[in-house]
């Protein structure tokens, strides 16, 4: 008995293990793990929700966002009527109309593509500058030292004195070359871009600095692996996780910057739609017509809080040491 | 019983106290807040009204314009007229007389040649002086004896009360100012920032485009006054705010031209805090038609530079673009959206009063799409490229329109933006922070008198009752350029030789009916040059806190004019 259970032992050890599951690539660990954490999936969900409604909305809801029409001018939303039956609605105008006439839902959807237009492609680019800063500083140690002087340099400049002295100087020519609206958007995209960078950079490049002296870093050093083919495809995908995490931050920001930009009256045209502006031309009337600051506030709100779960949801799920605990 | 009444009697005795027994300074600090913020405590070097009424404080004139209108004697001992010898028969010349023992507030006295050095001030010639219509036709300025001054036309003045009188012609020191002349103006910063005057507050300390605070003039001529100690003029923000910080939160007494949705303002006043105070005057919320070319490919000496009608607009020196986009305009339903009982609509740019205003133009009441349409295929303006806006020999009618932040302002753009796509004109919409657009900084591209747009909307007015100087606002003379640091009021940059000549006949004519006549002449000649198109003659509407006493808006002169004779109601 003893001498058997020995020898199979001893067998089982050298015997190649049948595979009991099917095999799993990574990014299926990864959908397991971020399936794991409610938040995120809710927030990706809306996040979906209101990229989807902003885009699709406009060929579903087939009303100009700047069509005035004076005659059904604030109307309330159509919820009003579940405590006031006597409120002024009109069920063609679900969110009801502003002072002007004009339909709260389609400038809901129009400022939503302008809001998030802004978000994603002002993340996109501080995500670049900041992922190629981090990383060349980390890995060559002869440009460290500049660039994070640099680094240093850009955190220190205020966004906002920044924005209004580009706006007075750039916005001629930027208007002439792409119109009045790309103009603006290149401007504020480009602005939020240049000026957000710096947190990826310094993450990215503390990372680095710890996995470029490990042995799998020195093992294809070794071998002859040039720099760029280790930063390609040892480095990077190692650090994936902080980047994603600070460019779901970098999104809320960019929305939130963009919203405060509008606020202040410089930025788009007065007549282009953003969530920020109707929030801000909503003010006055606040107590009269709340759902005119509520709506676009909620989004603005949601969209940043989802975006926030969402980085959280991902950090957790990109991590190969937090993942399957 | 006994007790109780005697009580009341102090009650009493108390609540009347504030009137009776005034003293200077006794009501300590008074808050105003002006949402555009002053960037200049010298009326001269801006044409904004933000700076004319901060200055106002500090800086007096001659005669000022009471809340309905009349000249009332300021520094003046009285209004010299022809009955009592202080204007000559042949209205060539004005005497007035200083009041006695009138000092400046560091206790020298104001004497003649502050006067004649303040008229060489203004009207140096490498200057920019924005006042510079209150010294048209103003040959000499002269000392008569101890206290008079002698102001000699270059011709028959029938209208005589222009220099030295109002808010915008106030008098500077000659001992300050004497090493600012001409260029050197704007460099003068200590001057300009804290001007020694006769009014009853002095400057304590300035910061531009921020806040003023101002002590009582120890100096002042009247010892019992001003009531205040300190004022605090806090300079910033928007009209909303401004109103809510008045109305509904009591944190100022005192806020000015609070252009917001009657809807709006009537809600805050509900709050019970200030009441809500207008004086309807001459203003006119306006558009003003660029009569240059803005084109932003220009050098800075070209755009927006009149050139004796070589640069001129590529359209909007056509005055049928200009009728057609007045004709577009619903003129009622923007005084319904933005102005309420605040305002009328109007087709003059000189409004009132009654003897000045021409009827001439009040076809343009009436909304007229269609017509406005047919006039442009009849001038020849179509849509031959069918992108939906008119043009002409590779000219598009499509134009910037830029004023200031202003919810109402934005809402009209809106309005208007909509009419003109109906009229086949695309219109791209700017709205400039009012402390920038009406700053006056002659740096920035986006003032009002610089006008690097096609369209732009503001509201002016005129200081007193009489419109001469006013009118003399569209000579061609006072075209803002680069040689004048941009100061002028002809914004619109319009110039015709008759308009210049009937200024001129003006200046000449004594007859009271045939001035009227001239007025809705010239009045007439602009609105049919469609340069300029008048939208809503409003009121000025600003709010004080319910325990500010003595407050009398006025529309022809600074708002804060008897500010020397504002107090604290105590309850």
């Amino acid at each position: 008995m003893t001498d058997q259970n020995a020898e199979i032992e001893t067998f089982g050890a050298l015997k190649d293990k049948e595979p009991q599951k099917e095999p799993r690539s990574q990014w299926r660990d990864v959908w397991d793990q971020f399936r794991k954490h409610k938040g995120a999936l809710i927030g990706g969900g809306f996040l979906l929700f209101i990229t989807l409604f902003v885009l699709i909305g406009p060929l579903v809801w087939q009303v100009d966002p700047k069509a005035l029409d004076i005659r059904n001018k604030d109307l309330r939303p159509v919820y009003t009527l579940l405590w006031d039956s006597q409120a002024n609605v009109l069920w063609s105008r679900p969110f009801g109309t502003d002072n002007l006439g004009r339909d709260i839902m389609a400038t809901l959807i129009a400022g939503g593509q302008a809001s998030l237009a802004v978000g994603w492609a002002a993340m996109i680019l501080s995500l670049v500058i900041g992922t190629m800063v981090g990383v060349t500083a980390g890995y060559f140690k002869r440009l460290d030292g500049i660039l994070m002087r640099i680094t240093d340099l850009f955190l220190s400049l205020p966004i906002l004195p920044l924005l209004l002295v580009a706006v007075t100087l750039f916005r001629q020519p930027l208007r002439a070359t792409f119109g009045p609206e790309g103009g603006m958007f290149i401007l504020i995209v480009g602005i939020i871009g240049i000026t957000s960078w710096m947190p990826t950079a310094r993450i990215v490049r503390g990372e680095i600095l710890a996995l470029k002296e490990r042995e799998f870093v020195l093992a294809a050093r070794s071998i002859g692996t040039t720099p760029f083919l280790i930063i390609r495809r040892h480095l990077l995908p190692n650090v994936i996780s902080p980047i994603m995490v600070s460019a779901t931050l970098g999104l809320a920001t960019a929305i939130i910057t963009e919203s405060a930009l509008s606020f202040l009256g410089v930025g788009f045209p007065s007549d282009f739609p953003t969530w920020g502006k109707l929030l801000s031309d909503a003010v006055p009337r606040m107590e009269e017509f709340p759902e005119r600051v509520m709506l676009p506030g909620i989004l603005i709100s949601l969209t940043v809080l989802s975006v926030n779960y969402l980085g959280d949801g991902l950090r957790d799920a990109l991590d190969p040491r937090i993942r399957g605990r | 019983m006994k007790i109780r009444t005697l009580l009341m009697g102090a009650v009493a005795a108390t609540a009347f106290a504030p009137a009776a027994f005034a003293e200077r300074g006794s009501d300590g600090q008074l808050n105003i807040i002006y949402w555009q913020a002053p960037s200049t405590m010298n009326p001269f070097l801006s044409g904004g009204t933000k700076e004319i009424e901060a200055a106002s404080l500090v800086l007096e004139s001659l005669a000022r314009f009471n809340d309905s209108g009349e000249i009332v004697p300021w520094l003046a001992e009285d209004i010299p007229t022809i009955e009592n010898g202080g204007v000559a028969e042949d209205l060539t010349s004005i005497t007035w007389t200083l009041k006695e023992g009138l000092v400046w507030s560091d206790g020298s006295a104001v004497t003649a040649d502050d006067l004649i050095f303040t008229h060489e001030y203004c009207t140096h010639p490498e200057g920019g002086c924005a006042q510079a219509s209150y010294f048209d036709g103003v040959a000499s300025v002269e000392a008569v004896g101890d206290r008079g001054v002698r102001i000699n036309f270059e011709s028959p003045k029938p209208f005589p009360y222009t220099a030295f009188v109002g808010a915008e012609s106030p008098i500077l020191q000659k001992a300050q100012f004497q090493e600012c002349l001409g260029t050197r103006a704007p460099e003068c910063t200590t001057a300009n920032f804290g001007p020694i005057g006769t009014g009853p507050f002095v400057v304590d300390e300035f910061r531009p485009n921020d806040v003023i605070t101002f002590i009582a003039n120890e100096n002042y001529r009247d010892p019992a006054k001003p009531a205040f100690a300190t004022v605090t003029f806090k300079g910033g923000g928007d009209a909303a705010a401004a109103a809510r910080s008045v109305l509904e939160t009591g944190e100022f007494d005192y806020a000015w031209n609070l252009q917001l949705a009657p809807d709006v303002l009537s809600r805050m006043e509900a709050a019970g805090k200030g009441t809500v105070v207008a004086a309807y005057g001459t203003s006119v919320e306006r558009l003003h038609l660029n009569q240059t070319n803005a084109d932003p490919a220009l050098g800075p000496d070209q755009r927006s530079v009149y050139m004796d009608g070589e640069n001129a607009h590529p359209f909007l020196t056509d005055p049928k673009v200009g009728q057609a986009l007045s004709m577009a305009i619903d003129r009622a339903l923007i005084d319904e959206i933005g102005y309420g009982a605040g305002g009328q609509p109007t087709c003059n740019v000189l409004p009132a009063p009654e003897l000045y205003a021409s009827t001439a133009n009040d076809g343009c009441l009436v909304q007229d799409i269609e017509g406005a349409n047919a006039l442009l295929d009849e001038a020849g303006w179509v849509d031959s490229n069918g992108n939906g806006v008119r043009d002409k020999d590779g000219i598009e009618l499509s134009v910037l329109f830029q004023t200031s932040t202003n919810a109402v302002r934005q809402d009209t753009q809106a309005l208007i933006k909509d009419w003109w796509s109906q009229i086949g004109v695309e219109t791209e919409l700017r709205n400039v922070d009012a402390s920038v657009f009406f700053g006056g900084d002659p740096g920035s591209p986006d003032t009002f008198q610089k006008f690097y747009a096609d369209i732009e909307m503001y509201t002016n007015n005129f200081a007193g009752v009489d419109p001469e100087a006013y009118m003399a606002n569209w000579l061609c003379a006072d075209i803002p350029s680069p040689e004048n640091q941009w100061q002028g009021n002809n914004i619109q940059r319009f110039c015709r030789a008759e308009y210049d000549a009937l200024v001129e006949q003006m200046s000449t004519t004594a007859d009271l009916e045939q001035r009227g006549e001239l007025a809705k002449q010239m009045n007439d000649m602009i609105m049919q040059s469609y340069s300029i198109i008048p939208l809503i003659h409003r009121g000025n509407p600003s709010a004080h806190i319910n325990t500010l006493g003595g407050v009398k808006m006025s529309d022809w002169d600074s708002e804060l004019w008897n500010i020397a004779d504002w107090y604290r109601i105590d309850n």
